[in-house]
């Protein structure tokens, strides 16, 4: 791509590529904040479940056991089982860094690794600079984290119209993601009905229901990645140029 | 209500999974990969990641079949126009909410 000989990726373009990820966040982890409260957690609790946590299918799960007052082991386990995708994400994008990405910023960066912000960050032909990495997670964090406490302390006061149209929002900004590259690539294309075939599958399947929601999305995807690899593997010069990137 | 401090051990268990699932891969794997079918792999991975979280989701997204069906296909359209990111968010909450008053 001709601009990634261009400017670097700053803190701003972080910011205006994050603002819509927050905006997306607010509605869906205000349903988060609305669910952890009628689950008898209090506000406190969801706003630090929130903070420290930042994804939406781990906490969700979490907080299952926190209402069971389940095993803490079963709990850790449970949260690696949804969260390996983050593992997955992190080899895909230790490609991509650039060389200021030394490895405390490494280490401050990766608690904000989420799937939008991965698929954001994916979607740039440029190295990820940390500043731009920021700019990205600043206004996630806030959306999510704000709209948590927000839920938690008002959802009762909203019409349930109104909250139910809110949780919309995230899945509106995954389509705008998913349908530009897919008009362009017929090996996109192919990945992304896979992905959803095999995901409506495992939902309205019984026999495949004991995937929770977290680990079945992790398998869907990989097989549908998988898949789409095998069909549709990238030509050797566009190999090289993913290879050479960062 | 339950009390936070029965309920912070399993925060703080969450967090330390959460955290270490994303940390260790990010920070420590510095290998350049070469396997055509790994980069073929991990260029596809973020389209199904986003895919299988939205479908089949986004139909019960609202709580309401009808305003779900309704904002998916408003999200659809402008998506296929390329529209914004935000844009194509909001539009999906404006027509599932408006969607409401003629669907209930």
């Amino acid at each position: 791509m001709a601009s990634s000989q261009g400017k670097r990726l700053s803190f701003r373009q972080g910011l205006r590529d994050g603002l819509p990820i927050g905006l997306g966040y607010f509605p869906v982890s205000f349903g988060f904040g609305i669910l952890a409260l009628s689950r008898g957690v209090p506000a406190l609790g969801a706003f630090l479940i929130s903070s420290l946590n930042l994804t939406s299918a781990g906490q969700v799960a979490g907080l299952s056991f926190i209402t069971a007052a389940g095993a803490l082991t079963a709990l850790a386990l449970s949260q690696l089982i949804i969260n390996l995708r983050y593992s997955l994400m992190g080899i895909s994008l230790s490609q991509r860094l650039s060389p200021r990405f030394t490895l405390p910023h490494r280490l401050l960066a990766s608690a904000f690794i989420t799937d939008e912000i991965f698929a954001v960050a994916s979607s740039r032909r440029e190295p990820l600079e940390p500043a731009y990495w920021y700019g990205l997670s600043c206004p996630s964090y806030l959306g999510w984290v704000s709209g948590t406490l927000a839920g938690a302390l008002a959802g009762d006061l909203l019409p349930a119209s109104l909250t139910g149209a809110l949780g919309i929002a995230i899945y509106g900004m995954f389509l705008a993601m998913l349908l530009p590259p897919a008009r362009e690539n017929r090996a996109v294309l192919f990945c992304i009905l896979c992905a959803a075939a095999l995901s409506c599958l495992f939902t309205y399947l019984p026999a495949l229901s004991f995937f929770s929601s977290g680990s079945g999305v992790i398998v869907c995807a990989v097989i549908a990645a998988a898949a789409a690899a095998l069909l549709f593997p990238l030509g050797k010069a566009e190999g090289e140029q993913e290879a050479d990137r960062a | 209500m339950l009390d936070l401090r029965v309920i912070l051990p399993y925060i703080l268990v969450m967090a330390g999974v959460t955290y270490l699932s994303r940390a260790l891969s990010f920070s420590f794997f510095r290998k350049k990969i070469r396997s055509r079918f790994l980069l073929s792999f991990l260029s596809y991975l973020p389209y199904a990641v986003l895919s299988a979280l939205t479908f089949p989701a986004v139909f019960s997204s609202t709580g309401s079949t009808g305003t779900a069906l309704a904002g998916t296909a408003a999200a659809l359209l402008l998506a296929y126009l390329r529209m914004p990111l935000i844009v194509v968010a909001l539009a999906a909450s404006a027509a599932a909410f408006l969607s409401s008053f003629f669907l209930s």
